[in-house]
């Protein structure tokens, strides 16, 4: 059996909601870890850390990724977005945000980032989904204090907002 | 939780990876989307001394069509089935298995191989890949061989594939004749989860609409999927429904589940006798529709 002496570091640059950030990471670390403890970017909430709760989902390369099945230093090289990235530099919210605020789509908020990110990358592929294929999206997504009717709502209006800023454009 | 410290390695060639996994042997483990794996990791029941991710190697990632039939390489990510076109012309099955997969987050980052190869009893793709009657093309540093996929899956968890093996590429036969057509079903508590029961068929019919090629797999209820015996019954038949239904419960009759939490023994067998008559009569609607 091999020694576990050493595990050595490994330098990682990731470009982070456009920017470029750097660390030194010990393999072991989960790239949530690194979003959190090393670049201060706790909007990425980690629930069961095994893949179930969706809590962590970022966009990595663009695909919704559980940042607890992924290792910081996989991501060297990539690109990751996070809930802090989504508004933009602008003063107001990302218009998925503002239809989570309108309907009240969250109470404890602590699965609210891990769904904005699962439905901000849905709805860039399906700009018309139907409820079923809202809810079909979401199984991956826990929120425990069971607000599914408004989170479904104002996915819905969301992609309706989405759909007539197209057609305006 | 978080997994035991482990030594990193991200080789850019399929070479470079037989190296490391010949070289560390059962110490190591091969990274590929993670999905399962990691949350192993997460949790300990898994603690490697050495990661060889498979992510950075070119070329494992790749769909290429060829005259018979489709090649996968390992690492193509489970969304490709949903998104791909060409996968979904050369072998339906895997695109209309594909959306059941976990979720959207668990495909974006799975890959085909990494799902065949952990095997696990309750997944679509290892019995699409039966019903599909795949090949599986494996390397080591002392060369490369196929293994049919009826013959890579031996029980719960576990493989044809040896220590120093790598998946490379999942060779998908082209469809056995013109009229073919393909079913799937399953049965889960929830979008995602993993299935309690399901089954898949590919049924081919000849011009005069009689059956000539019948493949049933029924998987999530027993140690690993299972191609079934009484689908041979309806070669040489017209797929009629109480046919189909017949062999359903021919089939069923041919596994051995298991009860757990979810479901019973016998539940289990009942809805896979349902399940398998739905996929095959689904198979042979689409072959007659062709």
């Amino acid at each position: 059996m091999t020694v576990r002496s050493g595990s050595p570091a490994h330098d990682i640059a990731v470009i982070v909601n456009g920017t470029e950030r750097r660390a030194r990471v010990i393999p072991r670390l989960l790239l949530a870890d690194v979003l959190r403890e090393e670049w201060g970017l706790t909007g990425t909430h980690l629930g069961c850390e095994h893949g179930a709760c969706g809590a962590c989902t970022v966009l990595l390369d663009g695909e919704p990724t559980h940042s607890c099945l992924v290792f910081a230093v996989q991501a060297d090289g990539g690109r990751v977005d996070t809930v802090e990235g989504l508004a933009g530099d602008g003063p107001g919210l990302h218009p998925l945000q503002e239809a989570f605020r309108t309907r009240h789509a969250l109470q404890c908020g602590f699965c609210t980032p891990g769904i904005l990110m699962t439905l901000v990358a849905y709805l860039r592929l399906h700009p018309a989904p139907s409820e079923p294929e809202i809810r079909e999206t979401l199984s991956g997504n826990l929120c425990r204090c069971t607000g599914y009717q408004h989170i479904v709502q104002a996915a819905l209006d969301a992609a309706a907002t989405g759909r007539a800023a197209a057609a305006s454009a | 939780m978080r997994p035991a410290p482990f030594e990193y390695f991200a080789p850019r060639t399929v070479e470079g990876a037989l190296d490391l996994l010949a070289h560390h042997g059962g110490d190591a483990k091969l990274l590929a989307g993670g999905q399962s794996l990691v949350p192993m990791m997460n949790m300990r029941l898994v603690r490697p001394a050495v990661v060889v991710d498979l992510n950075r190697v070119g070329g494992l990632a790749d769909v290429r069509e060829e005259a018979g039939g489709l090649r996968l390489g390992a690492l193509v990510r489970q969304h490709a089935l949903e998104r791909d076109a060409r996968i979904a012309a050369a072998a339906p099955l895997l695109a209309e298995a594909a959306p059941l997969i976990g979720h959207l987050q668990t495909r974006a980052r799975g890959t085909v191989g990494g799902s065949l190869v952990h095997a696990d009893p309750a997944a679509e793709l290892p019995a699409c890949m039966i019903a599909l009657d795949a090949v599986f093309h494996l390397r080591s540093r002392l060369g490369q061989r196929a293994c049919g996929a009826r013959d890579f899956f031996r029980g719960l968890l576990a493989t044809a594939l040896e220590p120093d093996e790598l998946l490379v590429e999942i060779e998908v036969p082209a469809a056995p004749a013109p009229r073919t057509g393909h079913g799937f079903a399953e049965v889960a508590r929830r979008h995602g989860d993993f299935a309690l029961a399901g089954a898949c068929a590919v049924l081919a019919l000849d011009a005069g609409g009689v059956c000539r090629h019948a493949r049933l797999v029924i998987f999530g209820a027993g140690d690993a999927p299972h191609l079934a015996r009484a689908a041979a019954a309806l070669i040489g038949e017209r797929p009629a429904a109480a046919r189909l239904v017949e062999a359903g419960r021919a089939a069923a009759g041919e596994i051995d589940p298991r009860g757990d939490l979810h479901a019973t023994a016998e539940y289990r067998r009942r809805i896979a006798a349902g399940l398998a008559a739905r996929a095959l009569g689904r198979a042979a609607a689409r072959a007659e529709a062709a």
